[in-house]
């Protein structure tokens, strides 16, 4: 089974961020395919009038105290980052 | 009932520890040397640091030989998903894009757990980002099967699951987002428990797909994953979807509870694609409780099969939302190719993720995207709520629902190479995760290739302590969880 002809693969990458090499492209294009015509199968459900659920138990207005708490040290947060210098993350020229 | 520290149930080693037979100290080295003995076999750990496990034993044995200890967890070694973050531990994902990635602070039911007393013991292996059924996906190593290590342990907890049956762990965490517990339980011969949706903090595990998320135990018994479950339940302030409820002691229910119950059977979960094996032993299981005197009572989920649909449109759409923050910038893996920032994410991206997670992100991506929306993602949204309906109609007439948890035993490493095959592997346990229930894997027999086979019991909302009950009663009669696999 192909893909249908509507997963333009390029352009959902594209919006994913992602770099995909040709063969990842063809071979993610046809394995999808076949999930969404697994999924096809949602369309024989009648959901006229049927609320979506977002999450099973959903909780409201859920306020945290406003008052300060300790958070993460400045060594701390910046442990991971890839490249550093005087308390800032480095990261390539954004404006030329 | 083997003599070793390693493979003896938690409470057990509670009572040994609270009357001073043994120390967690002895029982901490018991379980590293089975581990540094068979792991190099089974291969559940990412990483595992001896001396601070040590040096957690030893408080712990201080603590109780001042008189304050700290009850039935105090001095247990639990290993950790390594999803969860451990402050000053490692926290991969099992993926390249977190490979160096150190956590900074402890995911609140790491703090629970700590001040519980636990030994926080080892990292372990998952596939890449929780997305998976047979930790294959990891981007470090595929987990074997403690009972033949040719198979999948499943996942994607297979690590979790793997490393408490060939006797690694006294319990473990996992996550559990379409299966990821109950399903490698199941595979691997031990309990898994995934809580209902909201009971236990989210806050401090990697996101995969929020709405359906939840961290749950692997034990040996049903009651060590009521001691568990009440070590790591309640509401958290610093997870907005955390329910306030109260927490009761679920041990202790586990003794006043005796049923009968009137148990739910879905003629949807017994159709084509269920081994018949699996279905003789499930069979077998509710034989059993039938003879104890609870009523049987066929009940109908017609939705299941839309169920492996709804999952991976809303899992694969949270997914690549809450994916998007892998960019290379704060932290985890940067590309060294770049020439701009735009092609830093995107380099970044296709180095750092493994192919399932692309493919889930792709997806993801596009049924969210303009035009598509409403077709995919919201209908899947109206689809859930008609799941969970379902379950919701049955409970006016069942106290829990009675099910097979894999349709196979363990697959052999390889063998689903396509991932919609893989994908309905899920087909028993999704349910439970669209319609946010509590599910509980127990083990339930052997197939004729000495593969261990689950029983899941799926259980009212925040309704734990009878869920437990229920499958305590059939671990009352039946021994295969005592049962271990020879490595």
């Amino acid at each position: 089974m192909s893909a249908p002809a509507d997963l333009n693969i390029d352009h959902v990458a594209n919006l994913a961020r992602i770099a995909l090499t040709p063969e990842e492209k063809a071979k993610f294009a046809r394995q999808l395919g076949e999930v969404l015509h697994h999924i096809e199968q949602l369309r024989k459900v009648d959901v006229t009038g049927v609320e979506p659920t977002a999450h099973a138990f959903p909780v409201y207005n859920v306020w945290g105290e406003d008052v300060a708490r300790p958070g993460l040290a400045v060594e701390a947060a910046l442990q991971n980052a890839p490249a550093q210098r005087d308390n800032m993350i480095v990261v390539p020229k954004v404006v030329e | 009932m083997s003599d070793e520290l390693y493979f003896k149930p938690l409470t057990e080693l509670a009572a040994l520890l609270d009357t001073k037979k043994i120390s967690s100290v002895e029982l901490t080295r018991s379980v590293i040397a089975r581990t540094k003995a068979v792991d190099a076999r089974v291969r559940a750990f990412n990483s595992y640091d001896e001396a601070d496990a040590l040096a957690q034993a030893d408080e712990s044995d201080r603590r109780r030989a001042a008189g304050k200890a700290r009850g039935p967890l105090d001095g247990i070694p639990v290993g950790f998903k390594d999803v969860i973050a451990v402050a000053g531990q490692p926290l991969t994902a099992s993926s390249k894009m977190l490979a160096n990635f150190v956590s900074p602070y402890d995911a609140t039911v790491t703090q629970k757990l700590k001040h519980a007393g636990a030994v926080v013991w080892g990292r372990l292996n998952l596939d890449e980002f929780a997305m998976g059924s047979s930790t294959e996906n990891s981007a470090f190593r595929a987990t074997c099967n403690p009972w033949d290590l040719a198979r999948v342990p499943g996942g994607s907890s297979g690590g979790s699951a793997a490393s408490l049956a060939a006797g690694e762990a006294i319990a473990t965490l996992g996550s559990d987002t379409g299966g990821s517990i109950r399903q490698p339980a199941a595979l691997c011969g031990v309990v898994g428990l995934k809580p209902t949706y909201g009971l236990v903090s989210r806050y401090g595990l990697i996101a995969f797909a929020s709405s359906l998320d939840q961290i749950g135990p692997f034990t040996r018994t049903v009651e060590d994953a009521a001691v568990m479950l009440g070590g790591i339940a309640g509401h958290d302030p610093l997870d907005s979807t955390s329910y306030e409820t109260k927490i009761p002691d679920y041990r202790g229910e586990l003794k006043k509870r005796k049923g009968p119950w009137r148990l739910g059977i879905p003629k949807e979960y017994f159709g084509e694609g269920l081994d018949p094996e699996v279905g003789a032993a499930v069979e077998n299981a509710i034989a059993f409780y039938r003879e104890r005197g609870c009523e049987i009572k066929e009940v109908s989920l017609p939705h299941t099969d839309y169920g492996v649909g709804v999952y991976y449109i809303i899992a694969t759409a949270e997914c690549s939302s809450n994916l998007a923050r892998y960019d290379g910038i704060r932290y985890g893996h940067r590309s060294k190719e770049a020439r701009d920032i735009i092609d830093l994410y995107f380099k970044s991206r296709a180095e750092g993720f493994g192919a399932e997670v692309k493919r889930r992100i792709i997806l993801g991506t596009y049924v969210l995207s303009s035009g598509y929306y409403d077709a995919f993602y919201l209908r899947a949204q109206k689809v859930r709520t008609l799941i969970r309906q379902d379950f919701l109609n049955a409970y006016r007439e069942v106290d829990a629902i009675l099910t097979p948890t894999s349709p196979t035993p363990a697959f052999k490493q390889g063998e689903k190479s396509d991932p919609l095959a893989m994908y309905l592997c899920d087909v028993y346990t999704i349910g439970v995760n669209l319609a946010g229930l509590p599910g509980i894997s127990v083990p339930c027999g052997f197939s004729s290739g000495g593969l261990p086979i689950g029983l899941q019991l799926i259980g009212q909302p925040f309704q734990e302590a009878e869920l437990l009950a229920i499958a305590h009663a059939y671990e009352q009669g039946h021994d295969w969880g005592e049962r271990h696999p020879k490595l």
